[in-house]
């Protein structure tokens, strides 16, 4: 609790008014601890933009949803048209919508970046492990919001997206179909189910979302930002506490944000005012036909954002679950033959390893595709846990770490690329290699990020003034 | 390190021409015509407009789109209510067509689809939703199988009749024998002209032209105005990045 301090009556007014707040709320603490006296490392780079900008693009996504929700009506009869009204009727509609539209997809662009600035620096790992699960919390609100969202426009795509999404629900024993008709409010896709994704869409998922942004701040700047060499700026003081190479984040990294967020927005406002639909990615052609239950699309695909995964649940066919069989299996194996570990536990593994090659066998592929598409998700999590090198920063690892995770991004791309397509025997095969790559590359992480020889981590920053 | 994220933006370079070039199911029918844009000439859409409320209101609505919009096309209110109006009688109604949807069923097997954003949601890998429109309203042919008397190139088995045949005349398309991966296929190569219509087969092309170009245009009334404000946007931000530019690098000449 701050000491209430008295101002001399002599002060300026500005002065006075700032004591006056500053005594009843710490707004200028606030304002320090955050802004003008959080030292950031100097030697941010080119990937440390991304997340201001994903900040951005949630203010863009909830000021332009508030003025969306105005004139969109959440009923399955309205709703394709009023989506019509404000593209054509609400004075600047069209704007706000594709403002709303691209935003979407320019917040994954961006949040995928973010996650692998994290990745590649190892921003993750101790003491930011908080900061990274906050934020992968944040990545699947994000994903729930988004495929709630997309149900709104109540295309084709819209309705057959939702359709197989909440079906595969349906898949898990037990309460699968229960729970499939909890989500839906109704036996198919219909109004009860446009009436409470809007209910998430618009507030309950946003609630989270916000709530999440703000702990991973606060998490962030409680340890301190982490920086492409991955070396603790705290370790090194000024004799007044100040870190050797920090730097107030205000100004400095705030110009440098205000000149990546208009670089940002020259590129968005190129999409919403030069290609709004992005060649159908953004907007799906088919989404332009009002939702038809009676009449299935040939071709049924999600958003590009989400394709990667939706390739790995179509990754999993029964033949798959040979493979994954396999590997637990190896898995088990491995684990009896050459971890140190008392005989019990051994035991343990074999008994876990029995009753999940029992279930693999008894329950359908379906069911493992949903459990793999939420693993690959779900795994992010224990990034902290799983990765053992000896250097936070690629820079100092092995140089083919940095193949590993060039492969990886190839490995995630090739991925959404198939997920964008119709099935094929050629698809299947390679979706499968990239789904046992995916969690192949998280799962033996703890093996291999250990091996090669790693480069001496230096004691300061390496900064190259501008 | 920068080779290796310049090897990331070469791979990511490939997957996305190769996103490029497949990102949709191809379509059944032959390969789309590039159709004309023609959504800045107000003549050819004000035709457009008319072709479109002449023969296709009847039985399609454009259930989105008010007639009063049409002022952005050029034409007056009064315009409006002097030539297009004939299913109703306010010009700031919609186009609702006049047919009853439960008829038109029972006669075409399927409810003609709204027309507002057809234009849109037809594009695919073959080209735009304008490209296959334009196609599709010149592929018509005589065809004694199907129900209506009527057959399409573009739209196999289509449920719509060639309703424009007066302007176009009756067509019979002319294949010649192929040979593909050891199959003999037959390739669409022309047409030949079996009555002639009140149009030349070049007057008919210009006035689907047209009347795609009102189609393209009713599916965004605003797309040019996006365009045009789109320019001054970028214009502003392009200033406004030099300035944030020069501001960053005016902060940062002090860090050593």
């Amino acid at each position: 609790m701050a000491e209430f301090k008295e101002i001399s009556p002599d002060a300026p007014a500005a002065a006075k008014l700032m004591n006056w707040v500053d005594n009843r709320f710490p707004a200028s603490k606030l304002y320090k601890e955050h802004m003008s006296e959080y030292y950031a490392p100097k030697n941010f780079n080119f990937w440390y933009v991304f997340g201001s900008l994903a900040l951005l693009v949630l203010v863009i996504q909830i000021v332009t949803g508030i003025f969306l929700t105005m004139h969109y009506k959440p009923d399955a009869a309205l709703a394709f048209g009023s989506v019509e009204y404000i593209m054509r009727d609400v004075p600047w509609g069209w704007l706000i919508r594709y403002m709303h539209s691209t935003g979407a997809s320019a917040f994954f662009v961006v949040v995928y970046l973010h996650m692998f600035r994290g990745l590649i620096y190892g921003s993750y790992r101790k003491p930011r492990e908080l900061i990274w699960i906050f934020g992968c919390a944040i990545f699947l609100a994000l994903m729930a919001e988004a495929f709630m969202g997309y149900l709104l426009p109540w295309g084709q795509m819209s309705y057959w997206g939702a359709q197989v999404i909440v079906n595969l629900f349906a898949a898990i024993p037990f309460i699968g179909p229960d729970l499939a008709l909890l989500i839906r409010g109704d036996y198919v896709v219909g109004d009860a189910t446009l009436n409470r994704f809007f209910a998430f869409h618009v507030i309950a998922v946003p609630l989270v979302l916000l709530g999440l942004v703000v702990a991973h701040l606060i998490a962030l700047h409680e340890v301190g930002s982490n920086n492409p060499d991955g070396v603790e700026i705290k370790a090194k003081k000024d004799a007044s506490g100040k870190p050797l190479d920090g730097i107030p984040f205000h100004p400095y990294y705030t110009v440098h944000d205000i000149f990546a967020v208009s670089v940002f927005l020259m590129i968005f406002s190129a999409i919403i005012f030069f290609a709004p639909e992005a060649g159908g990615y953004f907007l799906e052609y088919n989404n332009f036909i009002p939702a038809d239950s009676l009449k299935t699309p040939a071709h049924i695909a999600p958003v590009w954002y989400f394709t990667p995964y939706y390739s790995m649940l179509r990754a999993i066919t029964s033949e798959m679950m040979y493979a994954l069989i396999a590997c637990v299996l190896a898995g088990a194996v491995l684990g009896v033959l050459k971890a140190k570990i008392a005989a019990l536990f051994k035991l343990v593994i074999v008994g876990a390893a029995v009753v999940l090659i029992g279930a693999m066998l008894a329950i359908d592929a379906k069911f493992w595709g949903v459990v793999v598409m939420g693993g690959a998700v779900i795994i992010l999590f224990f990034l902290p846990w799983l990765d053992n090198s000896a250097a936070k920063s690629i820079r100092y690892r092995p140089t083919w770490h940095s193949w590993m995770y060039g492969i990886f991004v190839v490995n995630f791309l090739v991925l959404g690329y198939l997920g964008i397509n119709p099935p094929s025997l050629i698809n299947e095969r390679v979706s499968q290699v990239g789904t046992l790559f995916y969690f192949g590359f998280f799962l033996l992480m703890p093996w291999w990020s250990r091996l090669g020889t790693f480069r001496p981590v230096p004691d300061r920053v390496t900064f190259a003034a501008h | 390190m920068m080779k290796t994220l310049k090897q990331l933006a070469l791979g990511f370079a490939v997957v996305l021409a190769l996103a490029g070039t497949g990102a949709h199911a191809a379509t059944t029918g032959i390969a789309w015509d590039k159709a004309p844009n023609k959504t800045n000439d107000l003549g050819a859409l004000q035709n457009g407009a008319k072709l479109f409320v002449n023969y296709c209101l009847n039985c399609h609505s454009a259930a989105f789109m008010r007639y009063n919009r049409l002022r952005d096309i050029g034409l007056t209110e009064q315009q409006i209510k002097d030539n297009l109006l004939f299913a109703t009688d306010k010009v700031g109604e919609t186009m609702k067509a006049s047919i009853d949807p439960k008829q038109a069923k029972d006669w075409f097997g399927a409810n003609p689809p709204d027309l507002t954003v057809i234009a849109r949601s037809r594009a695919g890998a073959g080209g735009t939703g304008a490209d296959y429109l334009y196609t599709y309203l010149r592929t018509y042919y005589r065809d004694d199988t199907t129900a209506t008397g009527w057959n399409n190139l573009a739209f196999p088995t289509v449920a719509m009749p060639h309703v424009l045949w007066e302007l176009s005349g009756e067509r019979k398309p002319l294949y010649e024998e192929k040979e593909e991966h050891g199959h003999k296929v037959a390739v669409f190569k022309g047409w030949q002209q079996v009555t002639p219509g009140t149009m030349t087969n070049l007057q008919y092309d210009q006035a689907m032209g047209d009347l795609v170009g009102y189609l393209q245009w009713m599916g965004e009334p605003a797309q040019n105005t996006r365009v045009r404000v789109g320019a001054w946007v970028l214009l502003f931000l392009l200033s406004l990045t030099f300035v944030a530019w020069r501001l960053n690098a005016a902060f940062w000449k002090d860090i050593k």
